[in-house]
């Protein structure tokens, strides 16, 4: 495992996918991003962990701009990310996106949440999206759900629907934001196992997570925040066996002991 | 005059039968008017005005909601302005402004065919607002959610707007639609401020002309009941069938 991540991190410093530089963004007096850099590289699974209101989601979100910055710039796959327009549109669709409330097409059946991207921005032909949904809907488990609509479904098999749509459009990156907050706690290991297979097939991912578990087993990198900035980044093993900061110390020693 | 009357009100049914004359004289002030085609006026004019004032209040409510400043400025100016102007107003602009002053003739060369178009613009142009209204109502039930993830799949402001937030607005204001149907269905009724021949304005001439001004006046509302009670009721239940269930 561990000469996997070493490997990994490797092939990091050569090809730089997400690259963050000095970003800054304010809530009205809240500075809830400061001067965030961060480098993500190709197949690489970074957990960004944390305690509430440190802005992890915010971070999460400015990647694929559903949050604008007030200053520094994102780069992906080597391309700043544009303002706004079809450019913007384009780049979004190589940037999977995986909600806390997973926020499915309510209107449209399973299968269709999962085509609806193929077609109407990939182009693809609908006989060969339908295709491509099912195998993605087994690949999640929940091929047999394909034709209900999303209310019909657990949370679990919400999210895991969720994450089928983002792969529809075949994704550079994944951007996970608490992915298994809304669920209730027997459901979020069938969340956990399609996030971990993903990692294992070599998917950037990029994970607001509180699944320390999770971080433990698929993270090659754990990123933490508190307050706005980025305290600490370390090696899963590292970070939860020896915190270097006070504020991880006392984060960890919070949401361990019990 | 008062011999006919005593026997209309006072003949029990049973005589109805016995002399089908009776049902004649009961119903003779309706002779020599055309209501079924005064009616059929007014329903054109509805299902006309109701098309093109779903269609411009639909497009309304996406400016109103649209990113870009000059264009939610624009339907909220637009709004503000019209559904505060009485609808007579409108009609009459339309009417004695655009006609006679601007000198459109909405393509017609008759005077009574320039007549409706020119009230269908008038109504529509009212009615999309109070739609756009009902529909941006609906777009403020759909939860942010699911623009985002629409956003987030690479879907442009349009196609979010089309694909994902329109329909399921709809489907939450179809009651309240219902409802600016029907408004818009007894509005066709100021048409007749510019002498579109529908169902008020042949109401008007009855009156002007007949006794019987009690029952005219029940024969048409009685008329609007039948057309607008079975559209409540339709869309009522369409509503609920149609309910986006989250």
């Amino acid at each position: 495992m561990t000469e996997v991540s070493v490997a990994k991190e490797d092939v990091a410093a050569t090809d730089e996918l997400v690259v963050l530089k000095s970003v800054n963004k304010h809530f009205g007096a809240l500075h809830v991003l400061q001067d965030i850099d961060l480098t993500i590289a190709r197949g690489e699974v970074v957990v960004v962990i944390g305690p509430s209101g440190s802005g992890k989601s915010t971070l999460c979100r400015t990647i694929n701009r559903l949050e604008t910055v007030d200053s520094g710039t994102i780069t992906i796959d080597g391309k700043p990310l544009p303002h706004e327009g079809r450019e913007l549109a384009r780049l979004r669709a190589d940037v999977g996106m995986v909600f806390q409330s997973f926020n499915l097409f309510a209107h449209k059946t399973v299968l269709e949440n999962v085509m609806l991207g193929q077609v109407k921005v990939r182009k693809a032909d609908k006989k060969q999206a339908e295709e491509n949904a099912r195998a993605l809907l087994d690949r999640v488990g929940v091929g047999t759900q394909a034709d209900k609509y999303p209310a019909q479904l657990s949370g679990g098999q919400q999210q895991r629907v969720a994450i089928a749509r983002a792969l529809a459009m075949g994704p550079k990156v994944m951007l996970f934001d608490e992915p298994t907050s809304a669920l209730d706690p027997e459901m979020i290991n069938e969340v956990l196992e399609v996030m971990q297979q993903l990692a294992r097939e070599g998917m950037t991912m990029i994970v607001v997570t509180h699944e320390m578990g999770f971080a433990r087993s698929a993270a090659n990198r754990v990123v933490f925040m508190a307050d706005g900035r980025i305290v600490e980044q370390a090696a899963p093993d590292q970070f939860f066996s020896a915190p270097r900061s006070d504020r991880a110390k006392d984060f960890l020693s919070k949401i361990l002991h019990h | 005059m008062a011999r006919r009357r005593f026997e209309r009100w006072r003949a029990p049914p049973s005589t109805y039968a016995t002399h089908p004359e009776a049902r004649e004289i009961v119903f003779d002030f309706l002779q020599g008017y055309d209501v079924l085609g005064a009616f059929w006026t007014t329903v054109q004019l509805t299902l006309l005005s109701a098309v093109g004032s779903l269609v411009w209040g639909t497009l309304l409510a996406a400016m109103r909601v649209s990113p870009v400043p000059l264009m939610r400025g624009f339907g909220t100016a637009y709004v503000n302005i019209v559904r505060n102007i009485p609808l007579t107003i409108i009609i009459l602009f339309a009417s004695l402004g655009l006609a006679d002053i601007f000198g459109a003739t909405m393509g017609a060369s008759d005077f009574k065919v320039q007549g409706f178009r020119l009230a269908v613009l008038g109504l529509v142009g009212y009615t999309a607002a109070f739609v756009c209204e009902a529909i941006r109502s609906g777009i403020n039930t759909v939860p942010l959610g699911q623009a985002e993830a629409a956003r987030a799949i690479g879907l442009n402001f349009t196609q979010t707007l089309r694909l994902i937030v329109l329909p399921q607005a709809f489907r939450a204001v179809i009651g309240p639609l219902a409802n600016v149907l029907i408004a818009l269905t007894k509005n066709t009724t100021v048409a007749a401020a510019i002498g579109v021949a529908e169902a008020a304005t042949l109401m008007k001439t009855m009156i002007e002309n007949e006794a019987q001004t009690l029952a005219i006046g029940a024969v048409f509302a009685l008329g609007f009941v039948v057309l607008t009670l079975p559209m409540g009721l339709l869309l009522g239940w369409v509503g609920k069938r149609l309910a986006v269930k989250r």
